[in-house]
């Protein structure tokens, strides 16, 4: 019913590009974007998850409101914020996005959403990691003399993240599917390259499956390298330690 | 720059109907995704292999793609399965309102799966062997013995789950459905009000959740008390 026709991913877009280079291009796009807000989640995450578990309580309220703050307001709206409200506020950053490339400011909007909004989910996982360690840990730590950055140095830190990769490894794989988000502010990635090739040919259900098939590839293989990471840093007798 | 908030009350009544629409839309998905989501989980965990890979499958394949792709994808094929259901001869239009609701239940159902199959599995098997030593068939223990009791231990979770759901509705902006920012969005684009416009969308979605959220934290230390 859809007259399906398989080399329309040979043919020339009205660009000139082969629909095919389109969607790599695409999933080009996915991945650095993804890669990007990656970084900054795992950095400002594991920060603001500390901070969290700290004695001091006007950092512990600090790292909530952060959390809560990109927790309780859609992704959409977000990116939209990050896109069309925040440069209307720093002169200078606005200068920037009116001269520059607009795949360069799409971009950057886009890393910046996605990273932040990941790294609030990403300090609740780290929480959760460190709190689940028994407290002995802590006190151990701090009977040897160590203080409270080496106690989270070379203690705490080390056994969380261990314990808490199979969520990381969700969340990397919700930052990657919502990087398709970025089409609402124009950037090219994947899911834009796929639409935008179903509304020249006509062909969508070639064009949304292999949007599908690559999705499904790159989460197999996020999930395969985040397999192999929890393998070789499995603490022995403990864990999945084997 | 200016901020003129005029534009807000300028279009409330809009944005209202989009409002509704929101959660018109977040009330039936969640509704239908958990009934189709509960039968997914019982179909996951059924012993007979072909119905629990079929339904691991789906719940999988929803689970990997971005919810994006899966409104492009039904916003696509809605109109084509319908033509072949009623046998007319155009594929008949049903509007990007109608469509979305169709997808947010087939999509949610795949995450409400989960998050039942946790809750019956969470329930110990004792209950089970209980309920089929009474004489009860496979039908009655779930409905009167295992559901319930799963339902109750899954509530803070599904509440959690539903909170998400009314944020990711606003994804309906991409086929154009009119909901709370895609009504805000239109406003913002004709009247060339960005900034008002998206900070009052933003601040109206964070009271709303971030006051749910702390309902639905209350209700999980009271229900952890009694049990």
């Amino acid at each position: 019913m859809f007259n399906l026709d398989w080399t329309i991913f040979f043919q020339d877009s009205p660009g000139g590009d082969r629909y095919l280079d389109l969607l790599i291009s695409g999933i080009w796009w996915t991945l650095g974007v993804s890669f990007a807000a990656w970084i900054i989640a795992m950095v400002v995450g594991s920060l603001v998850g500390t901070v969290r578990t700290t004695q001091n309580a006007w950092l512990v309220n600090l790292g909530n409101a952060w959390v809560e703050l990109f927790r309780n307001v859609p992704l959409l709206v977000q990116m939209f914020l990050w896109y069309f409200v925040i440069p209307e506020f720093v002169p200078p950053l606005k200068r920037w996005v009116v001269q520059a490339d607009p795949a360069h400011a799409q971009f950057l909007s886009a890393v910046l959403c996605l990273g932040l909004f990941t790294s609030a989910r990403i300090a609740e996982q780290v929480r959760a990691g460190i709190q689940s360690l028994s407290r002995g840990q802590r006190n151990a730590g701090m009977a040897v003399g160590l203080t409270q950055p080496q106690v989270y140095r070379y203690v705490l830190l080390p056994m969380a993240f261990r314990i808490i990769i199979p969520p990381l490894t969700s969340e990397t794989m919700n930052l990657i599917k919502n990087s398709s988000i970025a089409l609402t502010i124009g950037l090219a990635e994947l899911t834009f390259r796929s639409r935008e090739m179903g509304e020249y040919t006509f062909h969508f259900f070639e064009a949304f499956s292999a949007a599908t098939v690559i999705y499904i590839a790159i989460a197999m293989a996020a999930n395969r390298v985040m397999a192999v990471i929890e393998r070789r840093v499995a603490v022995p007798g403990f864990i999945a330690g084997k | 720059m200016t901020l003129d908030f005029d534009v807000v009350s300028r279009s409330l009544p809009y944005l209202w109907k989009g409002f509704l629409y929101t959660v018109e839309l977040t009330a039936i998905a969640a509704i239908g995704g958990l009934f189709f989501g509960t039968l997914l989980a019982l179909a996951r965990l059924s012993p007979m292999k072909w119905l629990s890979t079929l339904a691991a499958g789906y719940v999988n394949l929803m689970r990997s793609i971005p919810l994006v792709l899966v409104l492009f994808w039904f916003f696509f094929l809605m109109p084509q399965v319908l033509q072949v259901m009623t046998g007319g001869d155009r594929p008949p239009q049903i509007g990007a309102e109608r469509t979305a609701i169709i997808t947010f239940i087939m999509f949610e159902a795949a995450y409400f799966c989960e998050i039942m199959r946790a809750g019956i599995q969470s329930i110990p098997r004792g209950q089970v062997y209980s309920a089929y030593a009474l004489g009860l068939t496979y039908g009655q223990s779930m409905r009167l013995v295992i559901l319930p009791q799963a339902f109750r231990n899954m509530i803070p979770v599904l509440l959690t789950q539903t909170i998400i759901l009314f944020q990711d509705t606003s994804l309906v902006y991409v086929i154009s459905a009119t909901d709370f920012t895609g009504a805000a969005s239109k406003i913002a684009q004709r009247d060339g009000r960005l900034v008002e416009m998206y900070l009052f969308v933003a601040i109206v979605y964070f009271v709303l959740c971030y006051t749910l959220s702390i309902g639905v934290k209350r209700l999980q230390k009271k229900i952890a008390v009694i049990r």
